[in-house]
């Protein structure tokens, strides 16, 4: 990620495909890897106890929202099909996982991976039309699976619990030791999210990825080579949906409540946003658009106390908060799309590539 | 059965004035093969424009009714200028995510810029329930109806038989034959565009006296879809019949469903329709079927 690359020629197929595209990358990633493991500590002894814990909530949140990035992106970005209600998806799974820990007193490590294959299965539903139906059709079909979901959670006590269609879990618990504090759930988390990190850069450079970005393409010419656009879409529609599913499980227990609030076309309007602004197609680009508009809120939320108390008062804040958020949030997509299709992954490649010859760049 | 004929009625005014939402969402699909996602905003922003205009300024319904239209004409000008001339030639989902972009800009600083409380605006109309046979009738929801009567009747004429209608199905059938015949294909854009701004005025007048006018108003644009699919994509008489049926579907559905589900069925109904709308007949019942090549 941050070595330079020149001097280095690849002279195989296998070679240009490889995880560690350098040496150098194993020992990029073990720097990753340790600060990462040693990170609540670290922030600990730099900002105290307090603010820590706060910190680390942000960064529990940018994990969670990787999760689901590189899902939505897997689907928009490498297989070209959009969707519109990737939100319902991780509500799908919520209440998967919130049902399984309630009623079946299930752990965390069953109710994970079952919520993901609910939510696929779901997904791959809602998937089947798109062999008939693309572009605008797809998006209005996904838009309206958001709203059925929606509806069918809301009005169906078995699945929603009843009143206020919200759902406490118990905390995710490991060998007996309870995950309550951030900085403890913040593992968890991180482990999904390098799961799924791993399994998405391996998914796209093997048989499946190439068949979902000849998809994405050409579908017509993907199916004249013999690549069968039935099972592809659907299938990137499920491990998109089963990516969505974890999502919503992890929000279930970083909040310690399913409820469909959470997800609405709000949060499918917010991935997308994700996937635009970091860049389409591209696993590092998922990782940037979900720290970028994770945090862009509370920088957001920061300027407008610091700032915004002059232009209005102590009641209107709370109002106009959450709408300046909205409007950058359709301002970004939109300079973004018009700007830079390819996003801050993009940008990053640019900064990479000029420094690749530095400074002998003649 | 007066029951019914009450929700029938009902459903085929608000089908109209649904129709003519649906039909600022078509004449651009037509001529641009553009997708609006922002239809219910533009309606939103012309409410919030008028209502502005009536209960801020305190100025009378008429000159409401030609800022109204004169802000969204110049409003979808310029957006058709910054942001969707740029994406010509992008793929499908660049201009669909733009138009959503636009949607949560609209959203966000509409209520910022116009102020976020209800205000009621009221068309020069009385508000005693006109009785018609069996019908009971709103006149608020009379007027609307009439005026998309008026316009879907005008913009029919205006696609057959005017010059400047003819070109711009042509434009819409083959963008590079109709530059090649003369036709200046980036003016027909805008204007399109233009003629979506006119109806999104319209319909956020209509709109806004009907449920007063605040952001809310914007979620009559989720009604858009199932209308246009519905109906097919790109026909006008698709998007009177669409409208109509979802405007009596998802009323017969309130008055029957809702008392044995629990509400809602209002807006998950046409969604329905619309799902199997999509399985056996994507392009509509009015729409033309795409032949796709490599």
């Amino acid at each position: 990620m941050f070595h330079r690359e020149s001097g280095y020629f690849k002279t195989t197929y296998r070679a240009d495909q490889a995880l560690y595209p350098l040496p150098i990358a194993r020992w990029t990633v073990a720097v990753f890897a340790v600060l990462a493991l040693v990170l609540p500590q670290l922030l600990t002894v730099l900002s105290g106890a307090q603010s820590a814990e706060y910190y680390i909530s942000i960064v529990n949140f940018i994990l969670i929202a990787i999760v689901g990035a590189l899902g939505l992106n897997i689907l928009v970005g490498y297989t070209g099909q959009i969707s519109i209600g990737h939100a319902a998806f991780m509500s799908v799974g919520a209440y998967t996982a919130a049902n399984l820990a309630v009623r079946a007193g299930m752990p965390f490590w069953v109710t994970l991976p079952a919520a993901g294959l609910m939510a696929a299965a779901v997904g791959a539903v809602v998937g089947v039309p798109s062999l008939r139906i693309k572009g605008l059709y797809l998006a209005i079909a996904t838009l309206a699976a958001q709203l059925i979901i929606e509806w069918t959670i809301n009005h169906v006590p078995w699945i929603s619990g009843g009143s206020q269609a919200s759902i406490e879990i118990p905390r995710p618990e490991l060998f007996g030791f309870v995950l309550k504090e951030h900085r403890e759930l913040y593992y968890l988390f991180l482990v999904v999210a390098v799961l799924s990190i791993v399994a998405t850069l391996n998914l796209v450079r093997s048989r499946i990825g190439r068949a979902f970005v000849a998809i994405r393409d050409q579908d017509i010419a993907a199916e004249i080579i013999g690549i069968d656009i039935f099972k592809y879409k659907t299938l990137s529609f499920a491990i998109s949906s089963f990516y969505a599913g974890v999502t919503g499980v992890l929000y279930t227990y970083l909040y310690g409540v399913a409820n469909y609030e959470n997800f609405q076309i709000t949060t499918s309007i917010d991935y997308l946003a994700m996937i635009i602004i970091g860049g389409q197609g591209s696993v590092l680009g998922s990782i940037f658009g979900a720290t970028f508009v994770t945090l862009l809120p509370i920088v957001i939320r920061v300027f407008m106390e610091n700032v915004g108390v002059f232009l209005f008062t102590e009641q209107e804040l709370p109002a106009v908060i959450p709408a300046v958020r909205l409007g950058v949030f359709g301002l970004l997509i939109i300079v973004f799309l018009v700007l830079e299709p390819e996003g801050l992954n993009r940008l990053w490649r640019n900064i990479r590539s000029y420094f690749r010859v530095w400074p002998f760049s003649y | 059965m007066d029951f019914a004929f009450l929700l029938i009625g009902n459903g085929i005014l608000i089908g109209l004035m649904y129709s003519l939402i649906a039909l600022g969402f078509v004449l651009v699909y037509k001529a641009t093969d553009a997708i609006n996602f922002a239809q219910g905003e533009f309606v939103m922003l012309a409410a919030l424009i008028s209502g502005s205009v009536i209960v801020g300024a305190g100025l009378p319904f008429w000159v409401a009714v030609i800022v109204a239209l004169a802000a969204m004409i110049a409003f979808s000008f310029a957006l058709e200028r910054v942001v969707l001339r740029p994406l010509l030639g992008r793929p499908i989902v660049a201009v669909i995510m733009a138009t959503i972009g636009l949607a949560a800009i609209l959203r966000g600083l509409g209520p910022f810029i116009f102020g976020s409380g209800t205000r009621s605006i009221t068309l020069p109309v009385g508000d005693e329930p006109i009785e018609f046979g069996p019908f009971i009738l709103q006149p608020v929801q009379l007027v609307g109806a009439l005026v998309s009567l008026l316009f879907l009747g005008a913009f029919s004429w205006f696609f057959l038989k005017s010059r400047m209608g003819v070109a711009m199905r042509a434009v819409a059938d083959n963008q590079q034959v109709a530059s090649a015949m003369g036709i200046n294909v980036e003016r027909y854009f805008a204007l399109a565009w233009a003629m979506a701004g006119i109806v999104a005025a319209l319909g956020g007048i209509v709109w806004g006296s009907m449920l007063g006018v605040d952001v809310q108003v914007a979620l009559v644009g989720l009604k858009v879809f199932p209308v246009v699919i519905l109906g097919g994509l790109d026909s006008i008489p698709g998007a009177v019949v669409g409208g109509l049926i979802v405007g009596i579907v998802e009323n017969l559905a309130a008055g029957y469903l809702d008392p044995v589900v629990g509400g809602g069925t209002k807006d998950f109904a046409p969604y329905v329709l619309m799902i199997l709308a999509l399985m056996f007949r994507p392009y509509g019942m009015f729409g033309k079927r795409k032949i796709e090549r490599v």
